[in-house]
């Protein structure tokens, strides 16, 4: 028992935690925005992997990791404006427009990745330390010896929140979600707001598969976002449509990642331990929809409901 | 013609298979008070709403202050000054008052609601119209609510103002209050659009008024030269009787007894706490109140769709608290919900939805089958009795106007002449032809020995119909009192939450509540 808490609660669990946690706080900072606009978005595993292939890809030929990251976002963002087609301007159901593109996005990254299997990435993004900082003890390893897109990411979790709560534009993006008629009968425009945070929530899924394969991994493997996408989903619930707890959640479940392989040496079975992650995302919905009620927190309102202005109510 | 600020011409507009608006006029000036009345269906939400840029006419033209204008969205309609307060309202309930009132508007880039506070406070003490800026929109009234609607009108510099059906959600203190603020704006010079279909108030409020009937415009009158009869003739197309014959008659024994009720909301919170009441053979008792109070909570918790916390409710002295509606049923409760269409199947046929309740009875059945020719008999003699008009039995339910349906639901519930009726809001949303055959129907059901609760937000159809009042505020009655004893500015002060010394004491046994000071 004692060995297992030293496992669990170890620097290197910790910090595993903080590092398997960051693409899936990626994608999900992508749909928190996605959903507070009303449109769900069940693409996100396909949006990431397809992220993941052309992050690996653009790194292997150009050796450019910067522009690396910015095409899988725009990857992202593509396939993430055909799920915006299709629900809101088509209007089509919105799960399954999304489980569709998750599927398309398995495949055509499966296709687009044959070539890349087994290869060295060109390049990848390694850790930064942080002069002096990173010298202190249990402090140091813990804060200061990440790579950039940690940082980044963390950057990203507070202008999100400011932009969300403290700005017009988030105003327009809560109220979009909450009561789409509301905002357009005070002249917001609902289509190119939901547009917009669709796009946005397809470029960080790419993102936070980006960092799969040229910053975690690093490195190409066919289906290699393994059910991230999934659990972005359940936690854009368990982080209430909120940023910062976004954060937690992510590297809460960046810790049970870390530790399914961690255990493993310990003498659990491995069947059971893939089942950690998903176990634990049932556990956590079940959890945060008691607290969802106590709060009175619920799912954006207009969540799942396509607009029409022009209808007879 | 110059002072007309608003001049709507010969506008139509077509839906799938209605003509909503067909070649109407209709013209506003400054400083006034129009009134656009007409009945559910009439065209008036659908005119102003083309006036707000929501829809887009079909044909003709509409100039503001002389000039020819499209309207083609809401955010050009504001540019022009013209506001609208929609009878739902259209707030974001989870966002504060500031919030829901800059929202869509160009300013401060950060925090756009804060900045607007003073603003608003500024309004809010012209006009008299006292809200908090951070509040959150579902912690307001109704009333408060609707406050903030009109601030953001004018925050908006909206000088030509649409009110939807403002009073629908309003206690009558609350609706003389916003009367007052509407008349302040009048003499500013505003123009004042007053959507209802309500008469008194147009005779309260307006200086004119614009009566549309099926879409088209029947006239426009000077208020002060007309009266409630004309109006109400113009609107339904004949004469109409506002006073229904109602039978003094004793009430019979007890039937349906409600002791100490208490039930939860949605949200598990108390909504009904601690009501008691009885309703006697031959006696209907009407539970007035605003929307919200309760009403709801407790009549699902008598038809057994809501679990009951605490209490008793029996049916000639049976037990029935917590029950499955089945067994409800079996004990002689039917039940007429609020929302018309929850106790229909929108997509079957009239004869179908007429067998909803009672198709496990032998007479519809054949061993396992459904028995077709006694479905259709059974329809087609509920079809003659209640007088619905459908093309057929075999018809669509939802093809069939509100007051059809409204007939059809109160066919099947009524036909086995239950001993007890719980009628939630009944002829809400019908036009007033249809209101006066189910009051007629309800009144006839009453003298036949039944037992009837009555639950509605019209005051009118309350003091029409009832023998007793509950008025229900907070999840409490506010007193029980005999419907002759009472007047409209009684019941709007106990609908507010002023308690009233029930005059009924002779009969503590029907169970009224514990007398309380008056609170208010």
């Amino acid at each position: 028992m004692r060995e297992f808490l030293l496992t669990v609660f170890s620097l290197s669990t910790l910090q595993g935690a903080v590092r398997a946690g960051t693409p899936l706080l990626l994608g999900t900072l992508g749909e928190v925005y996605a959903e507070r606009s009303g449109v769900l978005n069940l693409g996100v595993e396909g949006m990431m992997i397809m992220g993941s292939v052309t992050a690996f890809g653009v790194a292997y030929t150009t050796g450019n990791i910067w522009l690396a990251i910015l095409l899988a976002a725009l990857a992202g963002g593509l396939l993430a404006l055909i799920h915006a087609f299709t629900s809101i301007t088509l209007r089509v159901n919105q799960v399954v427009s999304g489980l569709a593109i998750t599927m398309l996005g398995l495949g055509v990254s499966g296709i687009l990745g044959k070539r890349y299997i087994g290869q060295p990435p060109g390049v990848r993004l390694g850790a930064i330390n942080i002069p002096v900082l990173s010298d202190l003890p249990i402090i140091g390893p813990l804060f200061f010896r990440y790579d950039p897109m940690v940082y980044i990411s963390i950057l990203l979790v507070v202008v999100l929140w400011f932009v969300l709560y403290r700005t017009r534009w988030g105003l327009s993006l809560r109220s979009v979600g909450e009561s789409p008629a509301t905002a357009d009968a005070l002249g917001v425009n609902v289509v190119r707001v939901r547009y917009l945070a669709v796009f946005f929530g397809g470029m960080m899924a790419g993102v936070g598969g980006a960092y799969l394969s040229v910053v975690y991994a690093p490195a190409w493997i066919e289906g290699m976002t393994a059910g991230a996408g999934w659990i972005v989903i359940a936690l854009t619930i368990f982080a209430m449509w909120d940023p910062v707890r976004a954060l937690l959640g992510a590297y809460l479940f960046g810790g049970v990642r870390v530790l399914q392989y961690r255990l493993q040496d310990l003498g659990v079975s491995p069947p059971l331990l893939n089942m950690l992650p998903f176990i634990f995302t049932i556990l956590v919905l079940w959890m945060s929809a008691g607290e969802a009620m106590r709060k009175h927190i619920g799912a954006p309102a207009a969540l799942m409901q396509p607009y029409v202005r022009e209808e007879r109510g | 013609m110059a002072d007309n600020v608003v001049t709507m011409r010969s506008i139509v507009k077509r839906f799938p298979g209605v003509l909503a608006n067909d070649h109407v006029d209709f013209e506003a000036r400054a400083g006034e008070i129009h009134a656009l009345l007409g009945e559910n269906g009439a065209g008036k939400t659908t005119l102003m709403n083309i006036l707000y840029g929501i829809y887009q006419p079909d044909e003709g033209e509409i100039i503001i202050r002389g000039s020819p204008v499209t309207i083609p969205s809401p955010r050009e309609a504001i540019k022009l000054g013209i506001g609208m307060v929609h009878q739902h309202f259209r707030l974001v309930e989870t966002h504060t008052v500031a919030e829901n009132i800059v929202l869509g508007l160009p300013g401060n880039f950060f925090n756009p609601a804060r900045a607007a506070r003073s603003k608003i406070r500024e309004f809010s003490e012209r006009y008299n119209l006292t809200v908090d800026p951070d509040a959150r929109i579902w912690q307001l009234s109704a009333g408060e609510q609707q406050r903030v609607e009109v601030i953001k009108a004018l925050y908006r510099g909206a000088d030509i103002l649409i009110l939807d059906e403002p009073t629908s959600m309003l206690t009558p203190g609350e609706a003389e209050e916003l009367f007052a603020v509407l008349r302040r704006m009048a003499s500013e010079g505003k123009t004042i659009i007053f959507i209802t279909h309500k008469l008194d108030e147009v005779m309260s409020i307006s200086d004119r008024v614009t009566v549309l009937r099926q879409g088209r415009v029947e006239a426009t009158l000077e208020t002060a030269h007309t009266s409630k009869r004309e109006l109400a003739r113009l609107m339904v197309g004949r004469e109409v009787l506002f006073r229904v014959e109602r039978k003094d008659m004793p009430p019979g024994e007890e039937v349906l007894r409600i002791e100490d009720l208490h039930v939860l909301n949605d949200k598990g919170l108390p909504a009904v706490k601690g009501v008691s009441l009885s309703v006697a053979r031959g006696e209907i008792v009407g539970i007035a109140g605003v929307a919200g109070n309760g009403q709801r909570e407790l009549v699902e918790a008598l038809v057994g769709l809501r679990r009951a916390e605490g209490g008793r409710v029996s049916v000639n002295g049976r037990e029935i608290t917590n029950q499955p509606p089945k067994v409800v049923i079996e004990h002689g409760v039917c039940y007429v919900p609020g929302e018309r269409l929850t106790g229909l199947v929108p997509e079957m046929s009239v004869a179908e939805n007429l067998i909803l309740k009672g198709y496990r009875h032998q007479r519809f059945c054949r061993g396992p089958f459904l028995d077709a020719r006694a479905i259709y008999e059974h329809a087609d003699a509920l079809i003659e009795q209640y007088c619905i008009m459908t093309p057929s039995r075999d018809t669509p339910l939802k093809l069939l106007s509100g007051g059809n349906i409204q007939r059809v639901v109160l066919a099947r519930e009524t036909c086995e002449s239950p001993d007890v009726l719980i009628a939630a809001h009944p002829t809400s949303g019908l036009d007033v032809g249809a209101i006066e055959y189910i009051w007629q129907l309800l009144l006839a059901e009453r003298e036949r020995g039944m037992a009837i609760l009555l639950v509605s937000e019209d005051l009118e159809e309350v003091l029409a119909l009832s023998d007793r009042i509950a008025v229900m505020f907070e999840g409490e009655f506010m007193g029980v009192v005999p419907a002759h004893e009472v007047d409209l500015e009684e019941i709007g002060l106990m609908m507010a939450g002023a308690h009233r010394r029930p005059l009924d004491s002779s009969s503590p046994e029907r169970g009224t509540p514990p007398v309380r000071e008056v609170s208010a």
